[in-house]
């Protein structure tokens, strides 16, 4: 019926698979070993031609892209903490600095693609969602139904841009602008299921060494999304990072909502009936009543 | 305290989420406050969303517009089958100018107009938006047509089909801007979806019958009146149940320039429909007062359906730009869903 119902079948694992049997690719951001260097924004808005958006200075520490949206599909977040110091005076200051390159999740069930009326978002072979920027109306349904606050408008040029995973990268067999510029390998780019588990084991290893905050962040198929194509190892909480602490995509109410919307029309009309039907009754009853 | 306890806790700058909590404090103080302040983190007191780009009048106004059409053609349809000629026209007249409105307003807030059509490129139940463009392209002609025959007196029988087809489509066309905006992940916007849509038909019903009571000949207008009174009651119990039920996310609703349309909603909304009410009544002396009672007070639904949408509209931007709303219910959900873990392994543990 449209661009989104493709066939996608159910691998035994539970993992999707995508027509052409290719494995659905997605990236491991690792913001333990995130140096803040900004190298993933630069190479994503070269190799893309995503457009300068400003170049103020925000006092956010040393952000100053602030946040996702049509100019930036990449961002580094800086967070400045100040930890307790250690008892042994070992650590000197007692400052931590959190820092976390944020991109589009690629959610499983992702909201921005289910709401676009004209079918330009889409999911790919690589099971990325991407928006086809030649058929676009810059409607900005997708805006406010990302979770994310990633999806936003070009305004000098109406439409809605955001990551492509670098869909034309990927399809020349080329790994992601950001993830190949990344000097700390904190952008992992691969398959998502050897991503997961190269997950686990990173965050069970700075589990060991003391590392008692770190987790990871969109990596569970059972999570509100359906999990993130692209996912996070944490070291704080996610709204610390901008990322809200448990996503759920709208369109998984939206059986209840065409039920309730329904529901009010039949009761509107059933509203005009009975007010023509009181009329008719009354001007029955009376003789000379109104009418 | 404040700055070296959030620091302490990890906490950058949440300047705007504190300052979010307090300024509803202040205007609230007189009234019972509904919820305690939350406690939040966020990153800077920047929103986790991204606001909506969707812009007044544009928005609002297809909301209210479209309300207003689907109301006025099932007046329509009924003026016609009970032999009320002139209520027929006035609605037939009001839902094609305001489908017709809708449709350009629909059209002028998007990013490429030129590119309206690619609307119809799919048709996707996923997305409130197709299913409206669907259903616009298939009413708008319709009450057009229907108008256009009532007051020509030409084609009377394809006139009779479109009107039935108007009437067909009006209530769908009216309720499911709810739909629209709560298939999003706006707070105030998604978190009110059981009782939107009755908002938003019981706002339609109030304005077509508003616009009836206005214009159409006294002596045909009750059941606009039965109608617009109807709906007032409608929206004013579907918005409390809402608000009552929604908790914190309900708070952009009542403060800002939302809160001041709501409550200008609400007023209007209640003076209108005691008027309409009052003018159907021997209570005032037939003819001229009660005239000017039922246009003056059908004026009043108008613009209470307007301001309820604005309101509406309007709260959803403020839920979408402060990261309470989103943070604080998530968070809120993770902590009792914890909570409801622990419980139940409780049981599983080996007794003793």
């Amino acid at each position: 019926m449209t661009a989104i119902d493709v066939q996608i079948s159910k691998r035994p694992d539970g993992m999707d698979s995508y027509p052409g049997g290719q494995q659905r690719m997605g990236f491991f951001t690792d913001t333990s070993v995130c140096i803040g260097c900004k190298a993933c924004e630069v190479a994503c808005k070269e190799w893309n031609h995503v457009p300068e958006d400003g170049l103020a200075l925000t006092g956010m520490s040393y952000d100053n892209s602030v946040g996702l949206g049509a100019d930036t599909w990449r961002h580094v977040a800086f967070i400045e903490q100040h930890k307790p110091v250690p008892a042994d005076g070992t650590q000197d200051g007692g400052l931590r600095w959190l820092m976390s390159s944020d991109v589009c999740k690629h959610c499983t069930h992702a909201a921005c693609l289910d709401v676009c009326p004209t079918g330009a978002l889409m999911r790919s072979e690589f099971g990325t969602v991407v928006v086809q920027e030649d058929i676009c109306n810059g409607c900005g349904y997708c805006i406010p139904a990302c979770p994310y606050g990633v999806i936003d408008q070009r305004k000098e040029d109406g439409r809605a841009w955001k990551c492509t995973l670098c869909y034309d990268r990927l399809g020349a067999g080329m790994e992601p602008a950001c993830a190949k510029a990344c000097p700390t390998d904190s952008i992992q780019f691969g398959p998502l299921d050897e991503l997961r588990e190269r997950a686990e084991i990173r965050v069970d290893q700075l589990h060991e060494a003391g590392e008692a905050s770190a987790r990871l962040y969109g990596n569970d198929p059972a999570d509100g999304i359906g999990g993130d194509g692209a996912f996070f190892l944490l070291l704080d909480e996610p709204e610390v990072y901008g990322l809200p602490p448990d996503p759920v995509v709208t369109t998984r109410d939206l059986p209840s909502m065409w039920r309730h919307v329904g529901a009010a029309a039949l009761t509107l009309a059933a509203a005009a009936a009975a007010s023509f039907a009181t009329e008719a009754l009354a001007g029955r009853l009376g003789p000379g009543a109104r009418r | 305290m404040s700055a070296t306890k959030a620091a302490g806790r990890g906490r950058p700058v949440a300047a705007s989420g504190v300052h979010g909590a307090r300024s509803w404090r202040r205007k609230r103080r007189a009234e019972q406050a509904m919820v305690p302040p939350a406690e939040f983190r966020s990153y800077y007191g920047k929103p986790v969303l991204n606001p909506p780009v969707w812009t007044a009048p544009d928005i609002p106004g297809y909301l209210f517009l479209g309300g207003l059409a689907g109301g006025s053609s099932l007046l329509a349809a009924g003026a016609d089958l009970t032999g009320r000629p002139g209520l027929s026209r006035v609605a037939k007249a009001g839902a094609a100018a305001a489908g017709g409105v809708s449709m350009i307003a629909l059209v002028h807030d998007l990013g490429r107009p030129t590119r309206f059509l690619n609307m119809l490129r799919v048709f996707k139940v996923t997305s409130p938006m197709s299913v409206g463009s669907w259903l616009l392209s298939g009413y708008v002609p319709a009450a057009g047509v229907a108008a256009a025959t009532a007051l020509t007196g030409r084609l009377p029988r394809v006139g009779a089909a479109a009107t039935a087809g108007a009437a067909l489509l009006g209530p769908a066309v009216a309720s499911y801007t709810a739909a629209l905006l709560s298939d999003t992940a706006v707070p105030a916007w998604h978190d009110g979806y059981p009782e939107l849509p009755f908002v938003f038909t019981g706002s339609g019903a109030m304005a077509a019958g508003g616009l009836c009571l206005l214009a159409a000949p006294a002596g045909e207008s009750a059941p606009a009146r039965h109608l617009a009174l109807l709906g007032q009651v409608m929206e004013m119990t579907a918005f409390e149940r809402m608000i009552r039920r929604i908790g914190m996310v309900a708070e952009p609703y009542h403060v800002g320039r939302a809160g001041t349309y709501v409550r200008i909603g609400q007023v209007l909304g209640a003076l209108g429909a005691t008027g309409a009410a009052l003018s159907g009544t021997p209570a005032l002396p037939a003819g001229q007062p009660r005239r000017i009672l039922a246009a003056v007070s059908g004026a009043a639904l108008i613009g209470a359906s307007v301001a309820t949408r604005w309101g509406v509209f309007h709260a959803g931007l403020a839920s979408a730009k402060d990261p309470k709303y989103t943070v604080v219910p998530q968070r809120r959900r993770l902590t009792e869903r914890a909570a409801a873990a622990t419980s139940h392994q409780a049981p599983h543990m080996p007794p003793g």
